[in-house]
Formats: structure tokens, C-alpha cells, sequence
């Protein structure tokens, strides 16, 4: 009977990876993919692999951000064949899936560990609960809140680096004259929208970001600070023109390589400097909030658990939730990633210069929620077209652009 | 094609009724059903899941007052036209000229079809980057001395759906070729001579003889065609990702990121509707003259 | 069916003139010469550079020749290029691939086949009307049918399975097959069928015996159209299967869409050339069975 026995060597092989307690393999869906975000997710699957309950880390990177990766993790949790473990930007992506009781509870392990505690601001912890009961791990804090500048460009130029905005338009022409790029910036809808949520925290300061994109106040979206705002982003938009790329980590090159002089984007981008060999203070330097309103914003990566049948499994997802909050792997994998530890009690020494800036501004309070945590996907895909469409616009006026958003803001849910 | 012999008793007819369920259960089930359902619930507010709690026309105001859905109607519009257009008229001629008992037919005819079997995607890259003005024909022009040459469809929103349907012909136009070839290969050489005898210039006798007896091959072409355009979607992501800005959207791109990304099933779903809509408006008509009043001869 | 191969042109018939330098071949030759110009370019570019070094690609020029040729970017993408922690390349997802074709396209061949046999031949009450939903389906957006598909997949059990996407892949490639075999199917002469029946022979006994045999052009047709367009697909293998089945088109994606540091143009090309190797290979090959079979019958109806 060897058809039979080979048949049972076969069903015996198929079924002890999932039996067998020495190896439970969790799958982990994920969009980092870029230089400094797999490095950073390796360390992770480092410590998960090396927990000492034989875990091991099947690692699912779908490239091409988040457009391309959440479709595919929502339909595999929602067609009953989810992965171990998947990332989310926390906030009101994952809102649905947990109120059809598609992912786990967390809670009980949050409150054994003392995650809240271990938690500087407890409202970190907020976007990661839902009925006072906590679904996801916070793996870092990140901030969009940064000008990132190439010192060189301006220094071989006889320019003084500047240190807000303000200076930062008033510089641009000169560096046009060189043939320049004063502002690097993707095409991307996210970074076009990113960097218009950027300025406006900068810019018109932290209440009137929040009246807008919190209170859902159409009048102040349509007010004069805002419209001030959109002067400033139309003025911006012509200081773009010529970043002819996609990816934000193109745009960041240019600014590496000096082909453009600066650009918004969130703290990740240090990751591309660094990799790049790159010294903050020295070769590049970064603007909190632009300069003008030092702050840092708290949107953030995070993993969501999804309910799964096989209890060992399950088992692991526990395990692999306090790895991911332990010290050791936030440090390692924060150091890699260019963002915040979400717990404050750890020892970041060897942080650079722009990461501890932005501890600092943590530790005084200087916070503001992001877009992601106030605004449904829905609002912010609105408003992600609408600044695609304004910042690639020549004819768009900043007048009817503010008109627009303050539609979409009224009619938000 | 003849009207076979009909049997008479219905029970003799089972085994092809019965080898005909995988289609009719398709048909039925996901095509007519999941079109249905796409359309009960475009009138929903569905997020992320599908739920039923009735908003009656809302997203359809919405969709008709986003600037985004229409723009990529027109885009689609626009793209439509010049890629029916100019698949049937390239794909003609060339089958035309092939068709001359010329030297190398295998070899041209390779090199005109053998684009269908890259992807959409691949497409896009690879003329993504020629269009590219940094590095592609643009920068090559301007090398060899014409300093002013200006051509950089990807990145200027006035022309950038001409960017892409100059990379969806590349792909594209092969097929309709092979098509157009073999329907020329089966018009009986007797029309021809006809033709000669009777004096007809040639330009004459493929516009009112040869094409008028090649309405079936124009039928499967104006199918998969027109298929391909309502559905284009790959080839932006690939090449353009909508850009610059929101100009080269189309409707299939606006459902998915509305659907997926937007996490606001219904508004997709109501675009999708729409979409499903304008193809009925054109279907059904054929439907009729396919099916309908006239007798199979 | 047989394939009118010989048929005249607007000029005499019989051996070809003499003189090679007509005005009338000048035309066209010239005019073939420069579109497949146009339709080779885009190939030329991805041979070349995925032939160079990222140095040479930075200087510029993409049309020009490799000055130093290096595989280096072909052993990249087939082995070593990363997608988050994998760094083997396309080669993970190469047996996936033919995995998922093979049973696809069997499978989608051989219940449109019968599909266009039962619509041409035995044509029921209603099959009018199913056809022409098909048809309909021909046009429904991919996307659109995403998440019914989803849940139909779910409450059948086939949801991430290898089986859940060859059936998918049966049901989207069914409009436009289903439409050349019946197109096919139609264009055979009657009598045979009408002999058949004459003999006693049942609706399969005719299918096997009789039309199979006489259908070797449109199943070509049918292979090499269901080849090409499940090789590429990357939507539905990726939504409806896991990582351990994702086709060779998710690893190109990922590859293409990861950037580390600078864009490798010269790896993306050649982890381009490789994923389209396969369909390539079958047109290069089959180009000529590929027009004999669509002129066998895919034009009548």
C-alpha cells in the first residue's frame, strides 16, 4: 500500500507545522517595504522568532502603501481566511471590522502588562480602543509634522538654512535661480493631503486644526485662517513644480542628493537619510512643525489581531502582541524606523537628533491627534482628491479650493 | 447556420441543459446576481462592510458632484473613442498590409501581437518610462540637438489620457490585427476577382464589400474592445497612478479606491452602477438585433 | 476550417512581381517597417536596460546599447531582490504560477467549450438570454465583483484556497471563450452534426467525437488567450489566495512597488522580462497556429 502510506506522509507533513508546539508559524501582514521600514520590521520578526516558545514570523509585505495592502487584508479577514496578525494605521480604519467581531480583544493582556501605564499620554492608547476595550498594539508613535532640509544645498548656495517656513518660501527663489527644487513632493494622494494637514497645524495652530478636522466646523474651514492657509499651499504648490515622482522616498532622495532643497513628510523619512549615511544637524536638518509651530502629531502604526479558530494560533498572537510592546523590540525597531517608542519607560540613547526633538516636544505635551484618528477613511479619501487635484492644478484657485473643503468637511461623518 | 432539428420532447435536450448549468449558474448567480446586489446596495450607506441601512439616492449626488467621477468619465470618454477608433483603423490596416502576400508575414505579424501577452501593468511601466521626460524620448530628442522638443504626456493633464492610450494601443491593437486578418483570410477570393472585373478600385472594395462581409469578425472585436475599455484600470495604476494630480482617473478607479480604499463601499457600488448602466444602454440594443425579430439564416 | 491561407490581393494573382522596388511595396514595407518599429521599441528598452549597471542607467540615454553587460539585475530579480523580509526574488512565485494556470485554464477551456458546443448546436429556450448576460459580464468591471466574490468564496468554503481562484478564473475568462467556441462551433457544417444525430449519437458523444477533434484551432486560441491573461493576473491572486500561493505577478508588484533608496530600473525590467516570459514564449511560438485558429472560426457567427 505505498499510495497510502504515502498519502498519510503527505497529510502528516501538511499538519505538523500547525500541530507541532515546537513551531507555530503566524503569518504577519504588512505594507513596510521600503529600505528602512523592512529593516525595522525584521527586528520584530527577530524577537517574535526568538521568544522562546519556537514562534516564527511568515512575513506577508505587500508593497505599494497602503492602497495596494489594505484591500487584500480586509478581504482575507473578511472572507474567513485571515492572517495572524496585520498592520493598520490605528484610528478608524480597522472601526468596522472590530464592531463585526472580526478581531481580538485585547484587553486582558493590556491591563496584565500595564500597557496603559507603560503608555506616557493614555490617549495613545485611545485609538487602539473601542468600548473600553483594547484591539490592537501600538507599535510606534510617528509624526507627520516635519520639513526635512539638505543644509548643503543651502550652505554651497550662500543661503542661511532656514529654521521656519517663513524662511524656507522666502529662500526658494534663490534656489530656483540654481536650478533647485525648492520643495520635493510625491504624487501620491496621501503625501498631497499630508502635507496640506501638515501646514495647517503650522500654520493656523492647533485649534483651528481641530475645530476643522475633530468638530467637523465647516465655518472655520471656510474662515480666514484657512483661507490664509491655502494662500500658503497654493504659494507652496509652485514651489514643487519639477518633482516629477511618485514614491515619497523618491522625493526624499532628491532632497538627499540635493536636487531639491526640502520636504514635508513624516518622520519615516529619516529612515531614507540614515540609510543613505546621512548625519541630522550636519548634512540635513528637520523643522517640527515646520519651524513655526513646533510640534509633533501621534498618528501610528499598529497591529490588529484577528480572531482565528486554531488555538495555538491564538496562543502565538498573545505572545507575538507583547513582543511587539516589550522594551527591547520598541527600542530596536523604533531606532530602525525613525519613529517614537509608544512607551515612554524606555532608554533611547541612542537616538539622533530629530527623534530626541521630538520626544521632547512628547514629553511637554505638544501634541496634536492625527487626521487618521479624527476623520473616517471616507472624509480623508475626499480630501486626498481634492488635494491631488489642487496641488497638481495650475488653474485651480486656493479660493475654490477652500470652498471645496469646506463642503467636504460639512458633509463629514 | 441553420435552425437545427428541434427535439421535440424537452427531456432529450437535458443532457445540453445540464452540461449548460456551470454557464447558467455564472450567468445567474455572479453576473445578474452580483450585479444586483452591487445595485441594492449603492442605495445604502455601507462603509466598510456591506450593511443595509437605506439612504435612498445619497450617493449618487455625491458621486455626480465629486469633480474626481467626472473627470473620469470624460477620460473614459475621451480614451473610449480614440481607443475604438484607432484599434479598429490600426488594426485593419495592418492586417490589411499583412494580407498582401508580402515577405516576413510571420515575423511582422509576431512583432505586432507579441505585446498582448505582457500584462497591463508591465505595459504601463515600460511606457511610464519612455514617456518618462527625463530620461525617455523627450530627453533622447532633445540630446540629438532640438533643445525646444517638448513631449511629456505623463505629466502634463491636459494630454496625459493620450499618454495612456498610446501605451493601451501598443498592447492592445495586436490582437484586433489577428482578428482582422483572419476575417480578410476568409473572404472568398471570388469577391475579389468580381471586383477586379468589374473595375472597382481597391480602397473601394474593402470600404462597401469586404468590411460590410466582415460584420461577425467586427461584432468579436467591438466585444473585446469594448470590454477592455470599461474596464481599463491596471494600465492607469501602472503608468500613472491617476496622475498628475486627478487627470488621468477613470470610473474603475474611482470604485475601487472608493470601495477599498475609501472604505465607503456604496459610493463604489454606485459608481459602479452607473458604469453598468452606460454598457446595458449599449448592449441591449445589440441584444435585440443578435436575438430578437430576425430569423437566423 | 481550413485556413484560407492563399487568397489574392488587389494585384495579379500567381508569383509575386518582380520588381522589388515598386512604389507599392516601398509603401508597404516602409509603413510595416515603422510601426513595428513602435511596436518593438518597448521590448528593446526593457532588453537593454535591464542589461545595465545602475550607473549607466543614471547617465541617461535608454535607448542606447549597454556598455558593459551584466546579469547581475536578471539574478537579482529571479533570486534575490526583497519584498520585506523574502529577499528570493521572483523564483517564489514562479511554481504558484503554473500551479494556478495549468488547472485555470483547463478547467475555464473545458467548461466554455461546452458552453459555445450547448449554445451553437443545442440551442434551448432562454440560452439567448443567458448568453447575452454573459456577454454583459464581459464588460462588469473586475473590481466591482471583488467582494460578492468574496463572500460567495466564504459561504462555499473555497475562500483562499488554490480551487476558490481557478474557479474565479473559470468564471471571468467564461464571457469572451464562451463567445469564440460558440462563434466556432456555429461555423462547422451542419451535415456532420445532423448526421450525428442521425446515428443515434447524444450530446457528448457528438462533442467527443465529432467536434473535439475538429477543434484543434480555437482550443489553441482558447489556451493561449487563458495563458496570457491568468500568467498575468495580479488581482485576484492576490485577493483571493495567501501568501503561500501568490502568483509570480504578486512578487513582481512587490518588487516594482518596493523602493530601497533609488528606483532599480534595471531589476524591475528584468523581474518584467521574466514574468512575461512565459505568455512570450507561447506567442513567439504558437503566432502562426494563433491566426490560423482565430480565422478557423472565432470571426463567423
Amino acid at each position: 500500500m505505498r499510495l497510502r502510506t504515502m498519502i498519510a506522509a503527505l497529510a502528516a507533513s501538511a499538519v505538523l507545522p500547525i500541530t507541532g508546539a515546537q513551531a507555530t508559524d503566524l503569518e504577519v501582514t504588512h505594507w513596510w517595504t521600503s529600505g528602512g521600514e523592512a529593516a525595522a520590521v525584521a527586528e520584530f520578526a527577530k524577537a517574535f522568532d526568538n521568544d522562546g516558545a519556537g514562534d516564527h514570523w511568515v512575513d506577508g509585505a505587500i508593497a505599494g502603501s497602503g492602497g495596494v495592502a489594505r484591500p487584500i487584508m480586509i478581504s482575507r479577514i473578511t472572507g474567513g481566511d485571515p492572517m495572524g496578525a496585520t498592520q493598520f494605521n490605528h484610528g478608524r480604519q480597522a472601526e468596522e471590522l472590530v464592531q463585526a467581531g472580526l478581531m481580538r480583544d485585547l484587553t486582558d493582556l493590556a491591563d496584565k502588562e500595564g500597557w496603559r501605564d507603560a503608555i506616557g499620554d493614555p490617549k495613545l492608547l485611545d485609538s487602539c480602543t473601542l468600548d473600553g476595550k483594547v484591539y490592537c498594539v501600538p507599535v510606534n508613535i510617528h509624526s507627520w509634522q516635519w520639513l526635512w532640509l539638505n543644509r548643503h544645498v543651502y550652505e554651497d548656495n550662500g543661503l542661511a538654512v532656514p529654521t521656519n517656513w517663513e524662511e524656507f518660501v522666502s529662500t526658494a527663489p534663490a534656489l530656483r535661480e540654481k536650478g533647485i527644487i525648492p520643495l520635493a513632493m510625491g504624487n501620491q494622494p496621501w503625501q498631497s493631503s499630508g502635507a496640506f494637514n501638515v501646514m495647517a497645524i503650522a500654520l493656523t495652530g492647533v485649534d483651528n486644526f481641530l475645530a476643522v478636522n475633530r468638530d467637523k466646523d465647516a465655518e472655520v474651514a471656510a474662515g480666514p485662517a484657512y483661507a490664509r492657509l491655502f494662500k500658503a499651499a497654493a504659494d507652496a504648490r509652485d514651489l514643487r513644480q519639477g518633482s516629477n515622482v511618485q514614491d515619497w522616498n523618491q522625493a526624499t532622495s532628491m532632497v538627499i542628493t540635493g536636487k531639491a532643497a526640502g520636504q514635508i513628510m513624516g518622520d519615516w523619512a529619516q529612515g531614507e537619510f540614515a540609510v543613505a549615511g546621512k548625519v541630522a544637524g550636519v548634512d540635513y536638518d528637520c523643522l517640527p512643525g515646520l519651524g513655526t509651530n513646533p510640534i509633533v502629531s501621534t498618528d501610528g502604526d499598529a497591529f490588529y489581531f484577528p480572531k482565528l479558530d486554531d488555538p495555538d494560533k491564538s496562543a502565538a498572537q498573545l505572545r507575538l502582541a507583547s513582543v511587539m510592546f516589550s522594551k527591547e523590540a520598541q527600542v530596536a525597531f523604533n531606532l530602525k524606523k525613525g519613529s517614537m517608542p509608544i512607551r515612554t519607560d524606555v532608554d533611547l540613547a541612542q537616538a539622533n537628533a530629530c527623534m530626541k526633538k521630538g520626544i521632547a516636544l512628547l514629553k511637554e505635551g505638544k501634541i496634536a491627534p492625527s487626521t487618521n484618528q479624527l476623520l473616517s477613511p471616507d472624509t480623508s479619501g475626499q480630501i486626498e482628491d481634492l488635494m491631488t487635484e489642487f496641488w497638481s492644478s495650475d488653474s485651480m484657485s486656493a479660493e475654490d479650493a477652500q470652498k471645496r473643503y469646506a463642503e467636504i468637511i460639512a458633509n463629514a461623518d | 447556420m441553420a435552425q437545427y432539428p428541434r427535439p421535440v420532447q424537452l427531456f432529450r435536450n437535458l443532457n445540453a441543459k445540464i452540461a449548460a448549468i456551470p454557464m447558467i449558474v455564472t450567468a445567474v448567480v455572479i453576473f445578474a446576481g452580483g450585479t444586483i446586489w452591487t445595485v441594492v446596495y449603492s442605495f445604502t450607506n455601507s462603509k466598510l462592510l456591506p450593511r443595509v441601512k437605506w439612504v435612498g439616492l445619497d450617493q449618487y449626488e455625491r458621486l455626480w458632484s465629486t469633480s474626481r467621477w467626472l473627470i473620469s468619465i470624460e477620460n473614459l470618454m475621451i480614451y473610449g473613442v480614440c481607443s475604438l477608433i484607432f484599434s479598429l483603423v490600426i488594426g485593419f490596416m495592418l492586417a490589411a498590409l499583412l494580407d498582401q502576400k508580402i515577405r516576413f508575414e510571420n515575423t511582422f505579424r509576431s512583432i505586432f501581437l507579441f505585446p498582448f501577452a505582457l500584462s497591463f501593468i508591465v505595459t504601463g511601466l515600460v511606457w511610464q518610462w519612455i514617456l518618462n521626460p527625463d530620461f525617455g524620448v523627450q530627453s533622447v530628442i532633445r540630446e540629438l540637438g532640438w533643445e525646444s522638443f517638448s513631449f511629456d504626456p505623463l505629466y502634463n493633464p491636459n494630454i496625459v489620457i493620450y499618454g495612456i492610450l498610446i501605451a493601451g494601443l501598443w498592447q492592445g491593437t495586436g490582437l484586433i490585427m489577428c482578428l482582422m486578418l483572419a476575417g480578410l483570410r476568409g473572404i472568398d477570393e471570388d469577391v475579389w476577382k468580381a471586383a477586379r472585373v468589374d473595375g472597382i478600385p481597391v480602397w473601394k472594395t474593402y470600404l462597401f464589400i469586404i468590411i460590410p462581409m466582415m460584420r461577425p469578425v467586427f461584432i468579436t472585436t467591438l466585444v473585446i474592445i469594448a470590454s477592455g475599455i470599461v474596464r481599463v484600470y491596471d494600465l492607469v495604476v501602472a503608468q500613472t497612478s491617476g496622475g498628475p494630480g486627478i487627470a488621468s482617473e477613470v470610473p474603475a478607479k474611482y470604485v475601487y479606491d472608493k470601495m477599498f480604499l475609501g472604505q465607503n463601499l456604496a459610493q463604489g457600488f454606485a459608481g459602479s452602477t452607473m458604469m453598468l448602466l452606460s454598457v446595458l444602454i449599449v448592449l441591449i440594443p445589440w441584444a435585440y438585433l443578435e436575438f430578437g425579430g430576425k430569423k437566423r439564416v | 476550417m481550413d485556413p484560407v491561407r492563399n487568397r489574392v490581393d488587389g494585384g495579379p494573382s500567381g508569383p509575386r512581381p518582380r520588381r522589388r522596388f515598386s512604389r507599392r511595396n516601398i509603401f508597404i514595407y516602409g509603413t510595416l517597417f515603422v510601426v513595428a518599429v513602435y511596436y518593438l521599441l518597448p521590448l528593446y528598452v526593457m532588453i537593454v536596460t535591464s542589461l545595465k549597471g545602475m550607473p549607466e542607467i543614471r547617465l541617461g540615454n535608454i535607448f542606447s546599447p549597454p556598455v558593459e553587460i551584466t546579469f547581475e539585475p536578471w539574478v537579482k530579480a529571479w533570486a534575490e531582490a526583497c519584498t520585506g523580509l523574502n529577499c528570493d526574488g521572483l523564483s517564489r512565485g514562479f511554481w504558484n504560477s503554473v500551479r494556478i494556470t495549468v488547472p485555470s485554464v483547463f478547467l475555464s477551456i473545458a467548461v466554455a467549450s461546452v458552453n459555445g458546443y450547448a449554445l451553437a448546436n443545442w440551442r434551448f429556450r432562454g440560452a439567448d438570454i443567458f448568453f447575452t448576460i454573459l456577454i454583459f459580464g464581459a464588460f462588469i468591471p473586475y473590481q466591482v465583483m471583488l467582494y460578492p466574490i468574496v463572500i460567495i468564496l466564504r459561504e462555499i468554503g473555497l475562500y483562499g484556497t488554490l480551487w476558490g481562484l481557478v474557479l474565479v478564473h473559470t468564471i471571468f475568462g467564461m464571457p469572451i471563450l464562451t463567445l469564440l467556441f460558440r462563434n466556432y462551433f456555429t461555423s462547422l457544417p451542419e451535415e456532420l452534426f445532423k448526421a450525428a444525430r442521425v446515428d443515434g449519437a447524444g450530446f457528448w458523444g457528438i462533442y467527443f467525437r465529432i467536434m473535439l477533434p475538429m477543434s484543434l484551432p480555437i482550443f489553441v486560441v482558447a489556451i493561449i488567450l487563458q495563458v496570457t491573461g491568468i500568467w498575468n493576473d495580479f488581482l485576484f491572486g492576490v485577493i483571493y489566495t495567501k501568501p503561500d500561493l501568490y502568483p509570480m505577478t504578486v512578487q513582481l508588484n512587490n518588487i516594482v512597488n518596493s523602493v530601497q533608496g533609488v528606483k532599480e530600473y534595471n531589476v524591475n525590467m528584468a523581474a518584467t522580462l521574466l514574468t512575461g516570459l512565459v505568455p512570450l514564449v507561447i506567442y513567439f511560438i504558437s503566432g502562426k497556429l494563433f491566426v490560423r485558429g482565430i480565422a478557423a472560426g472565432a470571426v463567423k457567427g
